[in-house]
């Protein structure tokens, strides 16, 4: 199989690339950028004019709710989604049911990502049994049934020794532990950012101190223990501050956040908007900001979408009782470019943001994608820079309709995902 | 970026639809209330109490949480209207069935419900109610009678009411809330309206633990020494402590919180000589108010209570559309 993707604005962050190029893939690989490689026939052209060329995007948090919550959501519609949305490789957490503790249960999974055969899904094992923060998962024999890194999704670890040791035992083998940091104790049940708009609404807080309190331990225990850790999601200025010093200091430390706290604040939750409810919470402008600024000086390496597919019957509730989180795959893109957008150097600011998306992201996650380097496998996205959509509920892939960003109009629109050498989606 | 939600509580003109918190009501719309009110209290001492504004109506109190209280106050308002009116108690039924809160708020609808008084534990809770109904049954209202630690408008209108009665005018006057600010939809309906009303001085006092942030954005002056704080005040709400939270990591004990902010003679004399003693029920005798101070002249708790029929009257009738 031979594709021709002609006269697109070839991005490629990973190779320093900005320009218009042709792409040649055979055999699902990248050939050749420029010019053909000698002999090349193409099966299949599309012709890429007016739209960008890069590297299918990398996604470092996506719930695909299988095996478990099947009714939330499954692998096909959310891979299609993935499709939709040009990511071609996306990285899911352990917080499954069972979850994701057992080697078996990993190669099932990725057993059915193979069946369904789209993105590339890499799932992240538990760090602890159950995600109950008392005895360490088989690390090793789950990183040979495919996991890339080991995380506790959404619980935290209330005995530090336990932690310690898992960090030790990641360090041993060199594995990446990924950790969103939340104090065990303080902001738990917390619904909204702490603040003026929480105490207003009467709304249960989750003060930023829970963030950077963790980050505290967490740096502690990584100066004790050699460990690599990303972070996962962060949310405060105060959190990226200290990361920035972690970062200084030489730890071996990388951060990614959630593409709606690159645009939406506490203030976004309006009247209840349980659209709004996310984990960690949207918090304030000032952290907003910082967020904004650390994604362009490189004190967060990624944007992930933090996919979490959550279905009517559990948000259409409360705000303090609705699930927390966004259907985000299909939007990672756009809101993405929306942050470029506001940039001064619009070119540098493009090629940035689509680095977090590609290449930074895969860097983290220790996988060979995010590049259209030749060799490299060809997943490959085409995507038109201006055009508009909306966000509604009837045109998205995934079975989550729920988003803070429902009824938006957004610029970027996804023409084409192709999948190690396979247009997956085209429309 | 957000794009402006209308508030769900206005209709297009700007009317009250629903009475889901006192936050963002014009001053004209707290004025309109009550003035209504005062036109009802002399009902109660009629021989007939009742005048015939919603004959005919269905009135629906929904308690997803208990009160006996409130739902009585609103029980005897909408009687007093001559509505007809059916009381829930949703804990004990259909949400423990699973059915969720829209669908059992769509099968009261489809019973012709007038009205909803809603008590919810979760803040926003009657919001979610009050949109739904917007999109399915605009002809329905919604009363919030408390959800969570968001608001409890009718509380803080008849504590207004109150106010009104006894100082005549607001722009005047020094108020302090004192207690649980924290976890108080009466403190927070209480600060709007207040501010709305133009208190030049609001005051909540309380320990750290009780004050929650952000009171200053709500033009609030915080005091953790009640001794300063009811210095010169021409009003002092107290607010009830709940048991749960007497003893743990809020508070030590009843007995010290008593010590350190309960409102004894002693303490009263502090505010104006002529300051008046609210509590919103019920009260903690020996844990926030001592009983001299209860019972003694200042205090005007019993009328609050007469008062608040009025005002439920006043809220029910105004958003029923039947009150010109």
């Amino acid at each position: 199989m031979k594709l021709h993707i002609k006269n697109g604005r070839v991005i490629d962050p990973a190779n320093g690339i900005d320009a218009v190029q042709d792409l040649f893939i055979v055999d699902g690989k990248i050939a050749a950028l420029g010019s053909a490689p000698g002999g090349f026939m193409a099966d299949q052209s599309i012709d890429a004019s007016g739209l960008v060329v890069a590297p299918g995007l990398v996604d470092l948090s996506a719930r695909l709710r299988e095996p478990g919550y099947e009714y939330k959501a499954t692998l096909e519609s959310e891979l299609q989604a993935a499709m939709q949305g040009g990511v071609t490789t996306l990285v899911c957490p352990p917080d499954t049911d069972p979850v994701l503790d057992e080697p078996g249960l990993v190669e099932m999974l990725k057993h059915r990502a193979r069946i369904v055969d789209q993105a590339n899904v890499h799932p992240l094992g538990a760090l602890t049994v159950g995600l109950k923060g008392k005895a360490l998962t088989e690390m090793a024999e789950l990183t040979e049934a495919g996991c890339i890194g080991f995380a506790q999704a959404e619980e935290p670890i209330l005995d530090t020794t336990v932690l310690l040791r898992a960090m030790q035992y990641a360090k041993t083998f060199g594995f990446t532990v990924w950790l969103r940091p939340q104090d065990a104790h303080i902001g738990i049940g917390g619904v909204a950012h702490s603040g003026p708009l929480a105490s207003r609404l009467g709304l249960s807080g989750v003060p930023v101190m829970s963030e950077t309190i963790a980050l505290h331990t967490i740096f502690e225990l990584m100066r004790a223990t050699g460990a690599r850790v990303h972070l996962c999601r962060i949310s405060s200025a105060a959190g990226l501050e200290l990361i920035r010093a972690a970062k200084k200091e030489g730890l071996d430390v990388s951060s990614d956040v959630g593409v709606h706290h690159l645009h939406m604040t506490d203030a976004d939750i309006g009247f209840f908007d349980s659209n709004a409810r996310l984990t960690p919470p949207l918090r304030s402008q000032r952290d907003r900001d910082a967020i904004r600024a650390a994604v362009l000086d490189g004190t967060v390496d990624a944007i992930c979408s933090d996919h979490t597919p959550v279905d009517d019957d559990e948000k259409l509730l409360p705000f303090g009782e609705a699930s927390p989180g966004a259907t985000g795959l299909e939007l990672l893109l756009s809101l993405t470019l929306k942050w470029a957008q506001d940039q001064q150097d619009l070119d540098a600011a493009l090629a940035l943001a689509i680095s977090r998306i590609t290449r930074d992201a895969a860097r983290i996650a220790g996988l060979p994608a995010g590049t259209l380097g030749v060799g490299a496998a060809a997943d490959v996205v085409l995507f038109d820079p201006n055009a508009r959509w909306k966000v509604e509920g009837k045109t998205l892939a995934s079975q989550g309709k729920h988003t803070p960003f429902l009824g938006y109009e957004l610029a970027g629109q996804v023409k084409a995902t192709v999948v190690r050498g396979r247009v997956a989606y085209q429309r | 970026m957000p794009i402006l939600q209308n508030n769900p509580q206005l209709n297009k003109n700007g009317e009250l639809q629903h009475l889901l918190t006192i936050e963002g009501l014009k001053k004209a719309h707290i004025d309109h209330i009550l003035d209504t009110a005062s036109s009802f209290v002399g009902i109660s001492d009629r021989e007939v109490k009742k005048v015939p504004l919603m004959r005919g109506k269905s009135v629906f109190n929904l308690f997803f949480e208990n009160s006996t209280r409130t739902r009585t106050t609103f029980e005897i308002a909408s009687k007093r209207l001559s509505a007809d009116v059916i009381n829930l108690n949703i804990q004990a039924s259909s949400t423990t069935k699973g059915e969720s809160l829209l669908d059992t708020i769509d099968n009261l609808a489809a019973m012709h419900a007038d009205m909803f008084v809603v008590r919810h534990a979760q803040s926003g809770a009657p919001y979610m109610i009050a949109q739904h109904l917007n999109r399915t049954r605009s002809d329905v209202h919604v009363v919030n009678a408390g959800d969570g630690r968001h608001a409890h408008p009718t509380q803080g209108l008849l504590d207004m009411y109150t106010i009104r009665h006894y100082k005549k005018d607001f722009t005047n006057l020094r108020v302090a809330i004192v207690g649980d600010i924290l976890h108080s939809r009466v403190a927070r309906s209480d600060i709007h309206a207040l501010t709305t009303l133009g208190v030049p001085e609001v005051r909540a006092i309380g320990p750290h633990t009780l004050l929650p942030g952000g009171l200053d954005q709500m033009g609030v002056r915080t005091f953790t020494n009640i001794d300063e704080g009811l210095k010169d005040v021409d009003v002092i709400i107290m607010l009830r402590l709940q048991n749960e939270r007497m003893s743990g990591a809020l508070l030590p004990s009843a007995q010290e919180y008593f010590k350190s902010y309960g409102l004894t003679p002693e303490r009263l004399a502090l505010a104006k000589p002529d300051a008046i003693v609210m509590h919103p029920g019920p009260m903690n005798r020996g844990v926030e108010i001592d009983s001299a101070v209860a019972d003694g002249a200042q205090a005007v708790i019993l009328p609050q209570v007469t008062f608040g029929i009025a005002v439920r009257m006043a809220v029910m009738s105004i958003l029923a559309g039947t009150h010109a």
